[in-house]
């Protein structure tokens, strides 16, 4: 609905907006040099939108920032050319590209935040732009930036002008950088990853917004993503790298019906999609030699996990400090506390899994660090095998023996491994400090569950910087079951990892609980995912359960509006 | 380099190209030699370090005259091949004096820099990782050492204990306390609520453990180069109080004595008194500062690629 050509669009052989040839960037590193980018074509007409898609280090980024000339110092065009109409950017020098920057072609960036100034008002920051490039008078600046404020959709633009980007949600800053690419109506944007990080509902609404608002001005835009389902929605023509080359080019409708290249095919499959089941993400080899999923053997009786009436209050600014909270008596006064779990209640029986899904900042993670006695509760009740753990002191519980039996997977993969700590010494971490396993043995536990979670034993001795993500996630989950737990809190395990990466771990974790009989809670915003690991389906939003149930009634007939919402903004492949 | 890339065994499975180094025996070894070799500076700075460590160790075996030795015969010499750095007032030798010297400046150096570092270190990773009243009372303690002007506190501190090495090192580490301190505090901090920090929680880890066996040797790079800093700051600071008479008594060699001796000679042109110790104070000072980079990226694994 949102592609189509649009009247710019002019299929004739005139010359191309930017014409990349045999373009090939090499970085100079500490082992030597390494091509990031091989030989690469590409070709944009006047209006035309083009999605790059790949996995990481798949040089979609480089070759953009080639393209702009901001590689950084240790990266250079080793060959190939870049036209932009008729101009020659590797001629020409810096101070004409730097007129080119923002003017003729500009670029929205992966993380909002971070590339807007964190201590000037995004009114400035927009006016800036409009006047490095003497688009318009001084005196006429603050109008024109208010302006630009309201294409992009933000509310009450003339307040809004005088914002930090602190003060705005990522979704907000994300169309504030969304002003400042477009202020000076280039004829080129580059998006790179603009969604990654937002939620699904603020991810329609800003790719609506950017084509809506390059189909208006005949704008060319390259849209840079990982994700199959939102280049099929939003770009005409899609090019898929691999490994620096480029394996397959055509139009979105065409890549999606009929992949040829082997690697788009193994990329479409590895998508979660409705009406699948996870061996379908396999590559078809390996789907084969796995089998199929074990039925899941959900045990009657009393609940593994009983959630009743759970609440969370933070204290609001202004209240936080701890003086205030010594001498305050009797619970906190209305309005100066958030809510960020508002009582809920609900169970997880043995031998299953449930998904507990929402948006960022609707309370999922709070849930689950407090179902993981990291924080305690404010009020409510959490009852694990028939005992009471809501009422033990966080600190406290660490080195309980219950801590042995709820454990958990965390988000990042990277960030939560000690990073002086080899692959071995980190899944050794639980054994030492909560199991009586002896020194001796502890080498061949390490490497039994090693083996079940797939990763090679001569790894183990590396450190956390020398896997890749995919190696990371085992080695976590690893680590996470090698107590045995009952009950393992999935705390998005997949977000930070490619779709085939993502493919392999969640059949992993999915054998795995078939073979130990874990129960599991899978914290997640992808729908689709949970769809396929999920018996059962929690939606969260500010802090209260919208609607739970098995996940097959959840996903096909919802009967909460905002999960119909959060259903219909997944963009989705054309199968 | 060719031999770091040589000994690394191919990249295997889906791994991307990242070598993996078999933690060996002499991998460390190799490691430092390998930091040395990748960075000009740093491989002058260990080269430098080296030199004060064996002078620190051999010096007063290897030296030509006796330190203490006086001979008015041949007081106030100057630079000749007898006595390269000329002679003292009471005609002692200042090569050997130099020389020997080196192991009181640097045990007063290395021992106050070890104290510091596991009373400020383990204070700031505490107050960051615990917060609340315990960041406060030790913030403020460091904030108080602050408030005084270091080295009149440092004096204060040795003409109330004594003049003694001892106090010397307790002195010096005293007044560079708030710097370890604030270091440690701000990085413990940020490290609090990672990721690896929950997991290790989670796997049954008290707070003890998590300062020590997780928090404190991620934030070792950052020490390592604030313990070359303050290395330089503390043989300065114990010269200092040599040179004022609160620190060594003469006639022991050390460099803050042999300069205060040598000053007032400099205007009736007996240059090489002041000049020589002088000199090695400059050096070994701007070791240390050289050393920090270097020793970061040795104990940094992430840089052992």
């Amino acid at each position: 609905m949102l592609k189509g050509p649009t009247p710019e669009v002019d299929t004739g052989e005139a010359l191309p907006l930017l014409d990349v040839r045999d373009l090939t960037v090499e970085f100079q590193t500490r082992r030597g040099v390494v091509q990031a980018v091989k030989h690469v074509n590409i070709s944009l007409a006047k209006g035309e939108t083009l999605g790059i898609v790949g996995e990481s280090g798949s040089g979609k980024s480089v070759t953009s920032y080639a393209v702009m000339r901001i590689l950084d110092r240790a990266g250079r065009i080793a060959d190939g050319s870049v036209m932009f109409s008729n101009l020659d950017l590797r001629r020409i020098d810096e101070s004409e590209m730097r007129d080119l920057r923002g003017r003729e072609m500009s670029m929205i960036f992966q993380s909002p935040r971070l590339a807007l100034n964190p201590i000037r008002k995004i009114g400035q920051q927009i006016e800036d732009v409009l006047l490095q490039h003497a688009q318009i008078d001084r005196d006429m600046v603050a109008e024109k930036a208010v302006e630009m404020l309201e294409q992009v959709r933000i509310a009450r633009p003339r307040e809004r002008y005088h914002a930090y980007p602190f003060e705005l949600s990522g979704g907000m800053c994300q169309r504030v950088v969304i002003a400042l690419a477009l202020a000076c109506r280039p004829q080129l944007l580059i998006a790179d990853e603009p969604t990654t990080g937002l939620d699904v509902t603020t991810q329609k609404a800003v790719m609506d917004l950017v084509t809506e608002l390059t189909r208006d001005r005949g704008m060319s835009t390259i849209l840079i993503t990982h994700d199959l389902g939102l280049a099929a929605a939003y770009c005409d023509k899609v090019i898929v790298m691999e490994k620096g080359h480029v394996v397959e080019t055509a139009t979105s409708e065409t890549i999606f019906r009929s992949p040829e290249h082997p690697y788009t095919r193994k990329l479409m499959r590895a998508t979660p999609r409705p009406g699948i089941t996870l061996r379908d993400l396999l590559p078809e080899d390996e789907a084969k030699r796995a089998g199929a999923t074990g039925t899941t053997a959900v045990k009657s009786g009393a609940p593994l996990l009983k959630v009743e009436k759970l609440v969370k209050e933070y204290p609001r600014q202004g209240s936080t400090s701890s003086l205030s909270r010594l001498f305050r008596t009797g619970p906190a006064p209305e309005g100066d506390v958030f809510r960020a779990v508002d009582s809920i209640s609900f169970e997880i029986a043995r031998g299953e899994s449930v998904g507990l899904v929402g948006e960022s900042g609707c309370g999922k993670s709070t849930t689950s660090m407090m179902l993981m006695r990291l924080i305690d509760k404010t009020s409510g009740s959490i009852t694990f095998d028939g005992e009471d753990i809501g009422s033990i002191p966080a600190r406290a519980f660490a080195t309980l023996p219950q801590r042995k039996r709820i454990q958990m997977v965390f988000q990042d993969p990277t960030d939560s491994l000690n990073p002086r700590f080899t692959a071995a010494r980190a899944i050794a971490d639980p054994l030492l400090r909560l199991s009586d396993i002896s020194r001796k043995e502890i080498r061949t536990r390490i490497e039994e569950l090693a083996t079940q979670v797939g990763l090679p034993l001569n790894l183990l001795d590396r450190f956390p910087h020398q896997l890749s993500g995919g190696q990371k996630a085992r080695v976590g989950i690893a680590r996470a079951i090698a107590l045995k737990p009952d009950l393992v809190v999935l705390d998005e395990p997949t977000a930070a990892l490619d779709v085939s990466v993502q493919a392999v771990v969640l059949n992993l974790l999915q054998d795995l609980k078939d073979k130990l009989g874990m129960s599991y809670l899978f914290v997640s915003h992808d729908l689709n995912v949970v769809r396929l690991l999920c018996d059962c389906v929690i939606v969260m939003k500010s802090g209260q359960i919208v609607e739970q149930g098995p996940t097959e009634r959840i996903l096909t007939t919802p009967a909460a509006d905002y999960t119909r919402e959060l259903l219909t903004a997944i963009p989705h492949p054309p199968l | 380099m060719t031999d770091t890339l040589n000994a690394m065994p191919p990249a295997t499975d889906t791994a991307p190209p990242v070598p993996a180094e078999k933690p060996e025996r002499n991998s460390m070894l190799r490691h430092a030699r390998y930091v040395a070799s990748e960075n000009p500076v740093t491989g002058l700075a260990f080269a430098l370090f080296a030199l004060i460590a064996l002078c620190a160790l051999i010096g007063p075996y290897i030296v030509p005259h006796d330190p203490l030795a006086s001979d008015t015969a041949a007081a106030l010499q100057p630079p000749s091949w007898k006595h390269w750095f000329g002679t003292d007032q009471l005609g002692r030798d200042i090569l050997s004096r130099v020389v020997v010297a080196t192991r009181l400046d640097f045990v007063i150096a290395i021992t106050s820099v070890a104290l510091v570092f596991a009373m400020g270190g383990l204070a700031g990773i505490a107050a960051g990782y615990f917060g609340g009243w315990t960041d406060r009372i030790i913030s403020r303690l460091s904030d108080t050492i602050m408030a005084f002007p270091l080295f009149v506190l440092a004096m204060g501190i040795v003409a109330a204990l004594g003049n003694t090495v001892t106090n010397i090192v307790i002195a010096t580490a005293i007044i560079n306390f708030p710097l370890y301190v604030r270091v440690a505090r701000a990085e413990a901090n940020v490290r609090r609520e990672a990721g690896f920090v929950q997991a290790a929680r989670l796997s049954g880890n008290g707070d003890v453990r998590i300062l020590l066996g997780h928090i404190l040797p991620n934030i070792m790079p950052i020490m390592m180069v604030q313990i070359s800093l303050t290395m330089g700051y503390a043989i300065l600071n114990a010269a200092g109080l040599s040179f004022i008479g609160l620190g060594v008594k003469p006639p022991t060699p050390e460099w803050g004595i042999m300069v205060a001796e040598g000053a007032a000679n400099i205007i009736s042109g007996e240059w090489w008194i002041a000049l020589f110790p002088g000199a090695a104070l400059m050096l070994a000072v701007f070791t240390f500062n050289l050393l920090g980079d270097g020793l970061r990226d040795l104990v940094d694994p992430q840089r052992r690629t």
